[in-house]
């Protein structure tokens, strides 16, 4: 792949990428969220197209309109979100795209060799094929997405943190299915975020900043910290506001968690939240870091734990609740589009809704306020719009973010929750949305955020908390806090790299 | 409200022109005339100058002022089913809690004078509960409203074939019930395009001057993003389906008080035609979007219709036909979801 | 590494995946026992025979919702797709043996052709099913009045008898019509390519795209079979009542009813999960829990709130499991 580029909105996923993959290798991917290795990946498996650039494959160039299409060349990704039918059985959805077939009905003895075939392929043996997906664990469902692209045939093919779900048994397990496929003469293209699996598998590697292929290397031949460095880069000199020193107070945290439990995804959580602080949430995706913000704000049910708002123990129930005026909660939730506003209703009816209850009088909206209200925010925030009566979802990525802000704003919150608030979002409404945060807590609102980026986390925020399976493993304050520290505690908890051997039997990071 | 005067003015971003110029002149206009409105009431004059061909007395206010009256009935439960429509559901419990209000109230009338005083407010007040009823299942129990409605429509009838024997009803209806149906005033408008008017003045103004009405569309809209911003969706998803089931029983004490009593399946020939007056009016059947007046309209339009078919004596099979093209075609132009690539 | 030490470990998961229809099958079996033995005439031939006969009317059209709420869509013209069929066949089916047989099949056509109707404005059109079933309904039942403005009719005497009376054993023969349907058209749908294609569409149809599945003729083909089944139902009732008649009442009751079944037969709502052969014993468990209330000589004037609440029942304990959801964002679409 050369010289690809593909712009989503305002927004330059990939400028100018290039990949090369050989039969027989492994290639290890690496970059930070939004470095653009997902973009990449998903033109190479035909599920997007590029604006520029080409695609050769066996020296002949190529365009895939469609995952089909892709597939047909043997070509097989294997995203993170799965694409299986959790109704249908293992074999079924092995299957699924090419049952055997006899008598025109499915023949589902040969399906289910084929299923035993494909499955074993995987390394995934004690997979019954006639299990229902959705009775699978997460980990096990993996296994058999893996499973179904195996079944394709595919000579080129790619994970996209496909260990991500996995225990750490079945790490192993992929490993030498991995090495096996190798052996076999197949491409693989390994996304990951964990240095010592990349170590252990990969043959080459391309590091992905900020949309650009920065660097294509032998496996082995820089460092980690020499490798972190590339994935880091330096783009733009993040302008971060400074920092104010907080004086230190008696009071109460603003925001305590004790023991904090839900299911299997959060595991004895504590934390203290002062008010005018900014706490950030850290580690690799997926370790509960969302789910954590969700149980603050009452989404999650059946939580164990004690929560404290200035000291008194509340039960917050649902978000409902979590705004009211003694808690004072508010959630910038993960997706703007879905979880944040309503799209089609207009700029002023989205910023208006949560505070509705204060701008009304016996139920009935007073308009004169409202307005007054909304122009109010839209000025403080600066959000680009025609006018407040078009609709929210014809404005920018950063400017909707803004509305969904804005949108709590108005309830004038005491405790701020954000999920990830900037991704996605142009580098101006981020130094935007920066500076109001500061603000924010310079006025004594306590702050807590999870992000993906860690430059945000090192320039923003007070303290960081290194999230893991579920549980804060680390804790990072004040100078602490370095990019350097945050990803490799998030990859190596722990500090050093571990040697390569105990690396493999320690649990899947 | 904690003001937060900041100064973060100073820092803003780049406009993104691209993204900003589709709100411009065409949304602009698209909001203050809503198309399938203004088809709607298209229709309706072509609908009155095709009737003016046949007769010439189809124009004149008395029939007009009869057309009216006739739209009031199903003007009254259209409203409820247009607020449920909005919330993105649907409510098909409609013919039997219409037969309740009918059959409750006149057999109030039955319980003495205080029954008499009260025979509107008591069918009325058993729509309310059914209407609870279709409440509780979609809000708590998240069943499809589809169902929920199929059930206590089925479980409304089976009260009904309990209470009145089998028989038709006998009770009468009070005079209360008669007056508001049958009577004029003020001009001469019949008094039951007045409860029409009050009904639907107080629908517009519980969807666009109430919390209420905002959380309504927002639901339609998209119910995750109104649960996460706090808005009491359960309350309000109850209420709407209460609204619904009075409405629909005040269209059936309406209607009995009309015909003087209540009668077996008297609410089943107003299911469809709710739905398609909603539905013609421009609101979405997915929810979220829609404006009165389109309802309105969307009534009206379905009131002529019938007046047109059986003016030009077109037998009864046609007009279930030309109900169901006109929806489906009226749905094909508003109503289409989108394609998987999108 | 042994592949196929599981093989006699199928069961547990065969069992798994009829639950649905196990349960439909107890539920049946038990309800028909107490109906059975109470009955004041006992189990001879010609009560069985009545009960098949209303049982298997219900099951069929059951059946034809089946395969609609396969795809998490709703069928609610079947109900009028029946009545239709009803008025068609009390006019076309009558005659000669050949006349008879050409008939029929046209009936059948008929009922094809009103399914893929359905089935091209949801696909293509991109409609939601309810709404369009609602107006095809309306469409339907027009056409059946334009046949029959009043009930009459008739239908071929040797095709209702066979239809509708008793094999050699005192088996009623409409319980053999019900198996034929499905050995014929339910278990080849299933096991086809397109019956699982619908069965993932239902499940997840995002995930079926991803995959591959021909979403469009999966759906397409089930609201065509399922239209084509409610015509079977149709000219079986032209066999029970020898005539036609176009009752919306009727047509009303038994798309209410084909729900119902559905449901007690333990298809979901949701799609992806169920079987016809479910949704056959819900539709007579449903029949015979009528039928239970004039055995014990209670009021039948009752019966039509008694499985109305049923239905009530049936539907809550189906949204019983979303009560176990832990993360509330996942009850809100």
């Amino acid at each position: 792949m050369q010289g690809i580029s593909k712009r989503y909105g305002g927004v330059r996923a990939l400028q100018d990428a290039r990949l090369v993959v050989e039969a027989g290798r492994i290639h290890a991917v690496l970059g930070e969220n939004g470095a653009g290795k997902s973009t990449l990946i998903k033109i190479m498996a035909g599920v997007v197209a590029p604006d520029e650039g080409t695609m050769l494959l066996d020296g002949r160039p190529v365009a895939f309109a469609s995952p089909a299409a892709a597939n047909a060349a043997g070509i097989v990704c294997i995203f993170q979100e799965l694409s299986l039918i959790p109704d249908l059985s293992v074999a079924d959805n092995i299957a699924i795209s090419n049952p055997p077939r006899r008598f025109g009905l499915i023949d589902a003895r040969a399906q289910r060799r084929m299923a035993e075939e494909a499955l074993a392929r995987a390394g995934a043996h004690d997979i019954h094929p006639l299990a229902l997906v959705k009775d699978l664990s997460l980990s096990r469902r993996q296994m058999v997405e893996i499973a179904k692209a195996l079944g394709r045939r595919p000579r080129i093919l790619i994970l996209d943190e496909a260990t991500s779900a996995l225990t750490a048994a079945d790490v192993t397990t992929i490993y030498g299915v991995l090495r096996r496929l190798r052996a076999d003469g197949l491409a693989l293209v390994y996304i990951s975020h964990r240095m010592h699996e990349i170590a252990e598998l990969a043959d080459e590697c391309t590091v992905f900043c900020n949309g650009r292929s920065v660097a294509s290397y032998v496996a082995g031949t820089k460092t980690d910290n020499e490798v972190v460095e590339l994935m880091i880069g330096r783009e733009y000199s993040g302008v971060f506001p400074p920092r104010a020193p907080r004086a230190a107070s008696d009071a109460a945290p603003r925001l305590e968690l004790r023991h904090l439990r839900w299911t299997d995804r959060l595991n004895d959580i504590s934390l203290r939240l002062h008010a005018g602080e900014v706490v950030g949430l850290g580690g690799l995706d997926g370790q509960g870091q969302r789910e954590l913000l969700l149980a603050l704000f009452g989404v999650l049910r059946g939580t164990t734990g004690e929560v404290r708002v200035d000291g008194r123990p509340v039960v917050i129930d649902g978000p409902h609740t979590a705004k009211r005026k003694d808690i004072g909660m508010a959630l910038i939730p993960e997706d703007r589009k879905t979880e944040g506003l309503m799209l089609p209703m207009s700029v002023r009816d989205n910023l208006s809704f949560a505070a509705l209850a204060r701008l009304s009088r016996w139920g009935i909206v007073d308009a004169q306020a409202e307005h007054a209200a909304v122009q109010r925010i839209v000025k403080l925030l600066g959000v680009r719009t025609d006018g407040t009566d078009g609709a929210a979802g014809s404005l920018s990525g950063g400017n909707q973010q803004k509305l969904v802000i804005g949108k709590w704003l108005m309830m004038a919150p005491r405790i701020i929750l954000l999920n990830d608030p900037t991704r996605g979002i142009d580098v101006g409404t981020k130094q935007e949305i920066y500076a109001l945060l500061r603000e924010l807590a310079g006025e004594g609102v306590a702050i807590l955020f999870y992000s993906t980026d860690y430059d945000e986390l090192v320039g923003c925020c007070d303290r960081v908390l290194v999230m893991y399976d579920g549980a804060i493993k680390r804790e990072l304050a004040g100078a602490e806090i370095t990019e350097r520290a945050l990803v490799s505690s998030a990859l190596n908890i722990g500090g050093a790299a571990p040697p390569l051997a105990e690396a493999v039997g320690a649990p899947a990071l | 409200m904690g003001e937060i005067d900041s100064t973060s003015n100073r820092l803003r971003s780049q406009p993104d022109g691209a993204e900003l110029r589709a709100a411009g002149a065409f949304g602009e206009w698209r909001r203050r005339v809503d198309p399938a409105i203004a088809s709607a009431f298209g229709c309706i004059l072509v609908l009155l100058l095709l009737g003016s061909l046949y007769s010439s007395s189809f124009l004149s206010p008395e029939y007009l002022l009869q057309q009216l009256k006739v739209a009031s009935f199903l003007g009254v439960i259209a409203t409820g089913m247009m607020i449920v429509i909005l919330l993105g559901q649907i409510d098909l419990s409609v013919p039997w809690v219409v037969a309740v209000g009918g059959m409750m109230a006149t057999a109030a009338t039955g319980w003495g004078p205080v029954g008499v005083a009260l025979a509107i407010p008591v069918g009325i007040g058993c729509g309310i509960a059914l209407g609870l009823l279709n409440g509780c299942g979609v809000a708590f129990l998240r069943i499809p409203s589809m169902i929920v409605t199929l059930a206590v429509n089925a479980v409304a009838q089976g009260l009904m074939v309990v209470h009145t024997g089998g028989f038709s009803p006998q009770d009468a209806s009070s005079p209360a019930m008669r007056f508001i149906a049958t009577g004029h005033s003020l001009f001469g408008i019949p008094n039951a395009l007045l409860v029409w008017a009050v009904v639907g003045g107080a629908a517009v103004f519980l969807l666009t001057r109430t919390t209420f009405g905002r959380t309504v569309y927002a639901i339609g809209n998209r119910e995750r993003a109104a649960y996460l911003s706090g808005a009491r969706t359960r309350l309000v998803v109850m209420a709407a389906f209460a609204i619904s089931g009075g409405l629909s029983a005040l269209g059936g004490v309406l209607l009995a008080g009309y015909a003087s009593k209540a009668a077996q399946a008297m609410g089943d020939p107003y299911l469809l035609p709710a739905i398609a007056a909603v539905v013609l009016g421009g609101t979405s059947i997915l929810g979220g979007r829609g404006r009165y007046l389109g309802t309105v309209a969307g009534v009206i339009l379905i009131t002529l219709l019938q007046s047109i078919l059986s003016v030009m004596q077109i037998e009864e099979f046609g007009r279930h036909v030309i109900y169901g093209v006109a929806i489906i075609a009226m749905l094909l132009v508003y109503g289409r979801g989108r394609r998987h690539s999108d | 590494m042994n592949v196929t030490m599981n093989a006699n470990g199928d069961w547990p998961y065969r069992l798994r995946e009829h639950r649905g229809t196990l349960l439909a099958l107890l539920a049946f079996v038990v309800m028909f026992t107490i109906y059975a033995s109470n009955h004041p005439a006992g189990l001879n031939a010609n009560v069985a025979t009545t009960a098949a006969n209303k049982g298997v009317l219900l099951a069929i059209v059951a059946m034809a919702q089946t395969l609609v709420v396969l795809t998490s869509g709703i069928d609610l013209s079947v109900g009028m797709v029946m009545v239709l069929a009803n008025c068609l066949a009390s006019t076309i089916v009558v005659g000669s043996p050949l006349m008879t047989a050409l008939g029929a099949l046209g009936v059948l056509l008929v009922g094809g052709v009103c399914g893929a109707i359905n089935g091209l404005i949801v696909v293509f059109g991109r409609l939601q099913p309810i709404v369009t079933t609602i107006a095809t309904g309306a469409v339907y039942y027009g056409a059946a009045l334009a046949l029959r403005r009043v009930p009459g009719g008739d239908i071929s005497a040797p095709l209702a008898d066979a239809l509708t009376g008793q094999l050699p054993g005192g088996v009623p023969a409409s319980l053999a019509l019900l198996l034929a349907l499905v050995l014929i058209v339910w278990l080849p749908f299933r096991r086809s390519a397109i019956g699982r294609a619908a069965y993932a569409v239902g499940s997840s149809e995002v995930a079926a795209y991803m995959s591959g599945v021909p979403v469009r003729r999966a759906k397409f083909v089930a609201y065509t079979l399922s239209g084509l089944l409610a015509s079977v139902a149709g000219l079986f009732i032209t066999c029970i009542t020898y005539s036609g008649e176009a009752s919306a009442a009727n047509g009303n009751t038994y798309t209410l009813y084909s729900i119902a079944a559905v449901v007690l037969g333990g298809v979901s709502l949701f799609g992806g999960s169920g079987s016809a052969v479910g949704a056959i014993f819900g539709a007579l468990m449903f029949r015979t829990i009528g039928d239970l209330l004039f055995v014990f000589n209670l009021d039948p004037l009752w019966q039509p709130l008694f499985q109305g609440v049923v239905l009530a029942a049936a539907v809550c304990l189906g949204a019983a499991r979303l009560l176990q959801v832990r993360n509330r964002l996942d009850l809100y679409g």
